[in-house]
């Protein structure tokens, strides 16, 4: 089975104030067929956004740039792709859904304006056939009254409706990879699993690609089929959902399920205290000083942990992690 | 007790830390016209509860139904329009001036925004250190130990004191705001979200911290979130709320294992979860639209615009909130008085 | 420090400096190169003023040469105006009035602003709609109107003249600081304190109003223009009072020949330009020196 897009050893890194420069995505590996859903958790500064914005190249440049590595849409490496070329791709082939939903609409004009500018940038629509089109699409993210809503401004929206347009937007031209990075953040249970239901059955009509990225292991296991854990700037753990969620191997992915107070099925469990994860992710500043990021708050750190980076290991069929636990090839050192 | 005489000659302090009775809080809006009336959102619409004493109440619901409205009343910093709020047996409803302000030494807040809710302009001891300087508790040398008694207890180094809260991080700031909160010794403590706005793994350090004081002080806590795994984690009690009202109030064990209302079905149902028998629980009910404005909220029962079980009678006539079993109260015109709930009576 | 710190856990610094508020204010003042040139130039331009009439004796208001001399020529160094007035002499006995008009009508402007302003925004209701009227009534006024009838009231002097630019600028003032209470008000740290239980005057004064600070320093240093060139403006209606010098009194008489002369005009204005933008610097500076977010080092 090919992938659709296939991500190969992608770095991006940022120009500090004072001169230095930080790594903020290092050496990232991951692929994805069509029809697929491939979750990225991680804690807030991981580099999950970053990665998202790499394969839209909307890195910010400067301070910013793709240091190396290969992104390739069905064999085409977007990284030699010209400007021109990518803003084809953009919106057309590969779109994205924003973790803002109140911020990414424009305020000053309307819905329908929004959607229809797609798709008469990237498919050549008529001023009309953009409206009616942006009508289709409003109803088939299940806003109720489209004909009316189709006019309204983002303001006069809920804040799901507002995602639901957003998605809308995202969906107007059938990318074959969406990209929604917290697409449900900002709302209630009720409305994202309103909004997890219409992706898939999105999804299954059009048999894109999508990237799902949360902080939600639930969010995960219920749409995706495949996980990449994030700790600063790096995969350090990549499975199928179900293998993940029962058998996970890297100390931060253990800490990540077992630190949330999950729904239980039984209510009546003891409630022992929650598992912590000591500290805060690595600022900007400190990635990159070699050595495993993630040894200042692990419990099981070894003493070559702070020193030597470790490697991405298969730690079980299909199932990678970056850790010494796991590595053979310690007996060397 | 001994004897109903003994019972009855005492007054023992109430086991109900806080009761609050029939509580209305109404907001005016602009008018739209010089002669249209002013509309009213009713952000809590007649919400009834009692806090047990050493009890965690949940408060759960939508983003708007209320539920930091109902806090803030509860705290005295949101007009109350009507109703009853005792704290300690005492109704601190109708206070104002002094006796509101000896009042808040025995209950505190705690924000869901770890950002907004510390002066940036004070130091964090300042911070923590100014309860106890406006309600005068204690004399100054107390004062200095009792700060960093505080800053010991939520896990801050003392010589932090010094620093201005944004440098700290978020998981550290929201320390601050529950070390500010246990200053005086308060006996209820309103979470107000509070981990809602950290990273996951944040969050559990605060929950852990929260849980380890209340057992270490005997705090009540009124705790509200959205996240119903966090409450389940932390309740003894739960009560759901939609559009200003208590739609369901019970234990943690029958409100989950048992829910009765069809929001709190549809609530439950909505959470996203990595355990395959809770993701394929044959009650799922999933929720269309939106809930409605709290400006003039609907007649009949607030629900039935999205509940799948609404009948004739749901728009026409609100349902009283009912208690039906061991004090689990639910407002639904369909749960019959033996507590079979319309989805099971349905099949 | 003589001996090294020890070495710390990477994760966080164990030993943290306090240093005494001012100070510390200070420091991050003199940090801003701009903020001390501003401060470096206000204190040459009071000390001129404070000493000028001292070291040149004179009537300010005598001729002292031809009419309207260029600059340099016959050894006046800024050239004389339309009377034959010394410039150098006028800019020296002028800055005096100048600057007690500039400072007492920003005095006056921001104290009733922020009066109006903090009580309107922090209580709203009743308390709101009556000082919002009331300030409503004093912007709709021609403000040089207002001020002539002040003026005329009293009889043009500098305090007079103070009193009349500050009450008809400080309506901006309040509005500014109304807007700023509405917004601060409903952030949870002010909740917080009520939850703690301050009282209202704390609320006020010490926890919303260092906070609204920031704008509140730039309408302050702007006033300080605003009043001069106010100042100018009455003096060019002759409502100054007659006697004595000022910069704005200088621009006015000499306008009609700015044509011919640009001088007598040119640099009493651009002593008003340089005095407005080194207490507008130093303003800068000291908003920056009160932000705690930019004091760490
Ligand atoms: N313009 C920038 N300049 C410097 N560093 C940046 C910039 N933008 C992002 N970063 C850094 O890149 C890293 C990854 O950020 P990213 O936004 O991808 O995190 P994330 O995992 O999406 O977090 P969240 O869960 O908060 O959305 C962070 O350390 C961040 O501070
Ligand atoms: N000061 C206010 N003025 C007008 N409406 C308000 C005000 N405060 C809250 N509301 C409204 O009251 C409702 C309940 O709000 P809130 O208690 O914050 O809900 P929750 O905390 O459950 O999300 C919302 O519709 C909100 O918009
Ligand atoms: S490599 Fe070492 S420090 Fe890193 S996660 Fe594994 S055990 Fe922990
Ligand atoms: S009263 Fe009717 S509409 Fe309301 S929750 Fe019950 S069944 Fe649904
Ligand atoms: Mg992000
Ligand atoms: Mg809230």
């Amino acid at each position: 089975m090919s992938a659709l897009l296939e991500v190969r050893g992608l770095s991006v890194e940022f120009d500090l104030k004072d001169g230095a420069v930080s790594r903020v995505i290092d050496g990232l590996n991951f692929e994805l067929a069509a029809g697929r859903t491939l979750g990225i958790v991680g804690e807030s500064g991981c580099g999950k956004s970053m990665t998202a914005l790499a394969i839209m190249r909307l890195v910010p440049v400067p301070p910013g740039r793709i240091a190396e590595g290969a992104i390739r849409l069905a064999g085409e490496n977007l990284l030699d792709a010209s400007e021109a070329r990518m803003r084809e791709v953009r919106g057309n082939d590969v779109s994205m859904i924003f973790q803002e939903p109140m911020t990414s609409l424009n305020p000053v004009y309307t819905i329908g304006d929004q959607i229809g500018e797609t798709v008469r940038l990237h498919q050549g629509l008529s001023r009309r056939d953009a409206r009616d089109r942006a009508i289709e699409m409003l109803r088939a993210v299940s806003i109720p009254a489209p004909e009316k809503r189709v006019d309204e401004y983002p303001h006069q929206l809920s804040g799901g409706m507002r995602q639901r347009v957003m998605i809308a937007m995202a969906l107007a031209c059938r990318p074959q990879v969406l990209i929604a990075d917290e697409p449900t953040t900002a709302l209630d249970v009720t409305v994202q699993a309103q909004i997890f239901d219409l992706l898939k059955e999105l999804q299954q009509q059009t048999e894109a690609a999508v990237i799902l990225i949360t902080h939600d292991m639930g969010a995960i296991a219920e749409m995706a089929q495949r996980v990449v854990v994030m700790y600063a700037g790096r995969k350090v753990e990549e499975a199928p959902v179900d293998e993940m969620l029962t058998n996970p191997k890297h100390p931060y992915t253990r800490g990540l399920i077992a630190c949330v107070p999950h729904l239980e099925a039984d209510p009546a469990l003891e409630r022992p205290p929650l598992m912590e994860i000591p500290g805060v992710v690595p600022s900007v500043a400190e990635l990159g000083r070699g050595g495993c990021p993630f040894a200042p708050r692990c419990a099981e750190a070894m003493d070559r942990c702070p020193q030597d980076m470790p490697p991405e290991t298969a730690v079980g069929e299909d199932h990678t992690a970056a850790c010494w636990l796991y590595s053979a090839t310690e007996a060397a050192a | 007790m001994t004897g109903p005489a003994a019972s009855a000659a005492a007054n023992p302090p109430p086991d109900n830390l806080l009761e609050v009775r029939g509580l209305k809080v109404h907001f005016s809006l602009p008018r739209k016209g010089p002669f249209a009336p002013a509309p009213k959102v009713h952000a809590v619409d007649g919400v009834s509860f009692d806090t047990a004493r050493g009890a965690t109440l949940g408060l759960v619901g939508e983003s708007g139904s209320g539920k930091t409205t109902t806090a803030l009343a509860v705290m005295r910093l949101a007009p109350v329009t009507e109703g009853n709020i005792l704290l300690n047996g005492q109704e601190i409803g109708p206070l104002s001036g002094e006796a509101l302000r000896r009042q808040r030494r025995h209950m505190q807040i705690i924000f869901q925004d770890p950002y907004s809710s510390l002066n940036p302009r004070l130091r964090a001891g300042e911070i923590v250190r100014a309860p106890l300087d406006q309600l005068d508790v204690g004399d100054r040398e107390s004062r200095d130990d009792r700060v960093a008694e505080l800053f010991r207890l939520v896990g801050l180094r003392p010589e932090q004191q010094a620093l201005f809260p944004h440098q700290f991080s978020g998981g550290q700031r929201q320390r601050i705001g529950v070390a500010r909160a246990l200053a005086t010794q308060p006996d209820l403590i309103v979470c107000d979200e509070p981990v809602s706005a950290l990273d996951v793994a944040i969050q559990a350090q605060i929950l852990n911290l929260l849980r380890r004081l209340q057992e270490e002080f005997g705090l009540t806590y009124l705790f509200i979130s959205h996240d119903l795994g966090v409450v389940q984690y932390m309740c003894d009690d739960v009560a759901v709320m939609y559009l200003g009202q208590v739609v369901e109030h019970a234990d943690r064990v029958s409100l989950f294992r048992e829910p009765l209302h069809p929001y709190t079905n549809a609530l439950l149902s909505a959470v996203p979860s990595a355990d395959p028998v809770l993701r394929d629980r044959a009650s799922r009910i999933r929720l269309v639209g939106d809930p409605p404005s709290p400006i003039d909220p609907p007649p009949g029962c607030r629900f039935a615009s999205r509940c799948p079980f609404a009948e004739e009678r749901c728009r026409a006539e609100e349902p009283a909130l009912r208690t039906i079993g061991e004090g689990h109260r639910v407002r639904c015109h369909l749960v019959s008085d033996d507590g079979v709930p319309p989805h099971r009576a349905s099949n | 420090m003589t001996e090294s710190t020890p070495a710390v856990p990477a994760e966080e610094p164990v030993v943290i400096e306090v240093e005494r508020p001012w100070r510390e204010v200070w420091r991050m003042f003199r940090a801003n190169r701009a903020a001390v040139a501003g401060l470096v130039t206000l204190l040459l331009i009071v000390l001129v003023t404070v000493l000028g009439p001292f070291v040149y004796p004179v009537d300010p208001f005598a001729a002292a040469g031809p009419l309207l001399l260029p600059p340099g020529e016959q050894g006046f160094l800024l050239g004389t105006d339309q009377q034959g007035r010394d410039l150098v002499i006028g800019l020296l006995y002028g800055s005096q009035s100048t600057l007690t008009v500039g400072a007492a009508a920003a005095a006056i402007t921001i104290t009733i602003g922020i009066l109006f302003g903090a009580l309107a925004g922090y209580y709203r209701g009743w308390v709101e709609e009556v000082l919002m009227r009331i300030t409503e009534f004093f912007q709709v006024l021609p403000p040089l109107l207002l001020a002539m009838v002040v003026v005329l009231l009293f009889s043009p002097s500098i305090y007079s003249i103070s009193i009349a630019i500050g009450v008809v600028s400080w309506p901006a003032t309040a509005r500014l600081v109304r807007a700023e209470f509405l917004r601060l008000r409903e952030l949870d740290f002010v909740k917080a304190e009520r939850a703690i239980g301050a009282r209202n005057a704390r609320i006020i004064w010490t926890i919303i109003l260092p906070n609204a600070a920031p704008p509140l320093i730039v309408s302050a240093a702007l006033s300080v223009g605003i009043a001069i060139l106010f100042e100018a403006g009455l003096a060019f209606l002759q409502l100054s009072d007659p006697n004595v010098m000022s910069w704005g009194y200088l621009i006015s008489v000499n306008r009609p020949q700015i044509l011919e002369a640009w001088w007598p005009v040119t640099f009493p204005g651009l002593a008003i330009f340089i005095t407005v933008l080194s207490v507008s610097l130093i303003g800068d500076g000291l908003n920056d020196a009160f932000n705690p977010k930019l004091r760490q080092r």
